[in-house]
């Protein structure tokens, strides 16, 4: 537990409404190692989107401390420490798929010549080689969340921050791009954390897995899995993968048993 | 009696014509010959009719007798679209939209400013163009830059309240992105808010092109030089000349067309991107 590259202690987050005070986040505690695929899981109103914005500089905690690469996560943001991929892909429609790419590296001020390099290598990395001049509305859902993954690993943060990334995609695109993701993290090292609201995929994709419940949001529990790191879709159908799903939905049941 | 059994024949005969190519094959050449063949029926029609019924050209001048003016008239009529359109229309509405533009940017920015600047370019927006034009007139002389301070007012309201929707059309998710980044002010609107927001800015442009030629003309009638279109509108209608004013008007129509055209061109160039674009 020395590489603890994200690390909550007691966070809690509240948001004053007109109803009265809502605590989407309640006495957080959590470390993130290096090289970690952590999903976050749970019913909608949890908090774990808001958790992983927290880690993001995307929402501001009132209580409680998160440091991000040792430093607080506003630094870490200034840092450009993570990748960030949203619920949708979120592509600027007046700029190509490469140009969307290159977006975050022009910001960043990378040269031009990088810049193409980059883009060609993640645009490779997603299987999306060739689509460079496409515009994102000439594209599938599933390509476009595929380029959104590209252009959050173009500047290659050490940390990739994925919130629903394949929500709105259906099982057969979902299974293929899960794969990926798992062939990706394998050679880039990269510490991923992820939100989804599927057990299949939390257990898959996985080391670590928080269940986590909500009114107030907060962890229910932090399985580890025994899955080994190199795996293929296959393990869904081992002993293994059914006892840690089990775990999983025991862990949110109990969740819910509270309210 | 004949002027009129022609003009029914040339309107009946242009129609068919017309059916038959808009039921044919379609093609590019086509679909401007087909309104441009619209547009002569309806002058033929005119045309007939004027002379059929006999109307006094100071009611309705035929179109054959407007085009001769016109033809005849070249010099005048160029000198006249130079004062008011190039000088009075073009300039004011490049100040006025740029202003609107900057200061929709400024409002933008700062919540302080949204609540104090939109309610005085409502208050603008408000005023009477008719009671405003000749004390512009008074304030900026005869010449064309009282007719461009008029059309400042008429313009920059409408491209203000565009802009100002336009630049926040960004959606959250987009906005989220350049925070990741890490991106400052300038990056996010040079990266984002601008782009997103042409669309609105281009509503606004397009807008404007036609208020601009409106408030020209009708600033001219407060008190102008021997020259510009409604200097020549305003006098020639005393003359009883209405052959002229509607040759004025010819040249209004094509200039303010022409002029609308190029900005809705210009929008099809930039956001070619947006749903209401794309083909």
């Amino acid at each position: 537990m020395s590489e603890a590259v994200i690390s909550a202690k007691d966070l809690s987050l509240t948001f004053e409404t007109n109803d009265g005070p809502v605590h989407a986040l309640k006495d957080i505690n959590l470390d993130i190692n290096k090289g970690d695929f952590v999903s976050f899981i749970g019913p909608s109103g949890c908090g774990k989107t808001t958790f992983l914005r927290c880690m993001a500089d995307l929402e501001t905690p009132t209580g409680g401390t998160i440091t991000v690469n040792g430093m607080s996560a506003a630094e870490a943001r200034m840092k450009r420490a993570y990748g960030y991929v949203f619920q949708a892909a979120g592509l600027y429609p007046w700029r190509t798929i490469g140009g969307n790419i290159r977006l975050p590296l022009e910001i960043m001020g990378f040269n031009k010549s990088e810049q193409s390099k980059r883009v060609t290598d993640v645009l490779e990395l997603v299987e999306l080689a060739g689509f460079e001049k496409k515009f994102p509305w000439q594209l599938s859902g599933g390509m476009q969340q595929r380029a959104s993954i590209a252009r959050a690993l173009a500047f290659d943060a050490d940390i990739l921050l994925m919130d629903e990334p394949f929500g709105a995609l259906d099982e057969i695109v979902r299974d293929h791009l899960n794969e990926q993701l798992l062939q990706l993290w394998a050679r880039t090292e990269k510490t991923i954390g992820f939100v989804t609201h599927s057990i299949p995929e939390a257990v898959f994709l996985s080391t670590k897995i928080v269940v986590m419940s909500p009114r107030p949001g907060r962890i229910a529990d932090v399985i580890e899995s025994t899955l080994p790191r190199d795996r293929t879709l296959d393990i869904r159908e081992s002993q293994e993968f059914a006892d840690i799903a089990h775990r999983v939905r025991e862990g949110l049941r109990a969740g819910h048993a509270y309210d | 009696m004949n002027w009129l059994i022609y003009a029914l024949i040339f309107w009946l005969a242009s129609w068919a014509l017309n059916v038959r190519i808009a039921n044919s094959a379609p093609s590019r050449f086509k679909s401007i010959l087909v309104p441009m063949l619209f547009g002569f029926s309806l002058l033929g029609l005119w045309e007939g009719l004027v002379s059929g019924f006999n109307i006094s050209p100071i009611l309705l001048p035929p179109p054959s007798m407007i085009a001769a003016r016109f033809a005849s008239s070249l010099p005048i009529l160029w000198e006249d679209f130079v004062q008011t359109f190039v000088k009075g229309a073009l300039s004011g509405y490049f100040i006025g939209c740029s202003a609107a533009f900057l200061t929709a940017i400024a409002i933008d920015r700062s919540d302080f400013l949204k609540r104090g600047l939109l309610p005085i370019g409502n208050f603008v927006a408000a005023l009477p163009i008719i009671g405003m034009a000749p004390v512009l007139v008074m304030w900026f002389g005869f010449d064309w830059q009282s007719k461009a301070a008029v059309v400042v007012i008429m313009v920059f309201f409408p491209m203000l309240v565009n802009t100002v929707a336009g630049l926040s059309a960004k959606n959250e998710i987009q906005n989220d992105l350049m925070k990741t980044y890490g991106a400052g002010y300038w990056q996010s609107l040079l990266k984002l808010g601008l782009p997103a927001a042409m669309p609105f800015i281009f509503n606004g442009l397009k807008i404007c092109t036609t208020l601009a030629l409106i408030g020209a003309i009708v600033a001219e009638f407060f008190g102008s030089p021997i020259r510009g279109m409604g200097f020549r509108i305003s006098t020639e209608v005393g003359r009883l000349s209405l052959d002229m004013v509607w040759a004025e008007i010819t040249v209004a129509a094509l200039a303010g067309s022409a002029f609308y055209g190029t900005m809705a061109l210009i929008e099809k160039a930039v956001t070619f991107w947006h749903p209401s674009q794309r083909s």
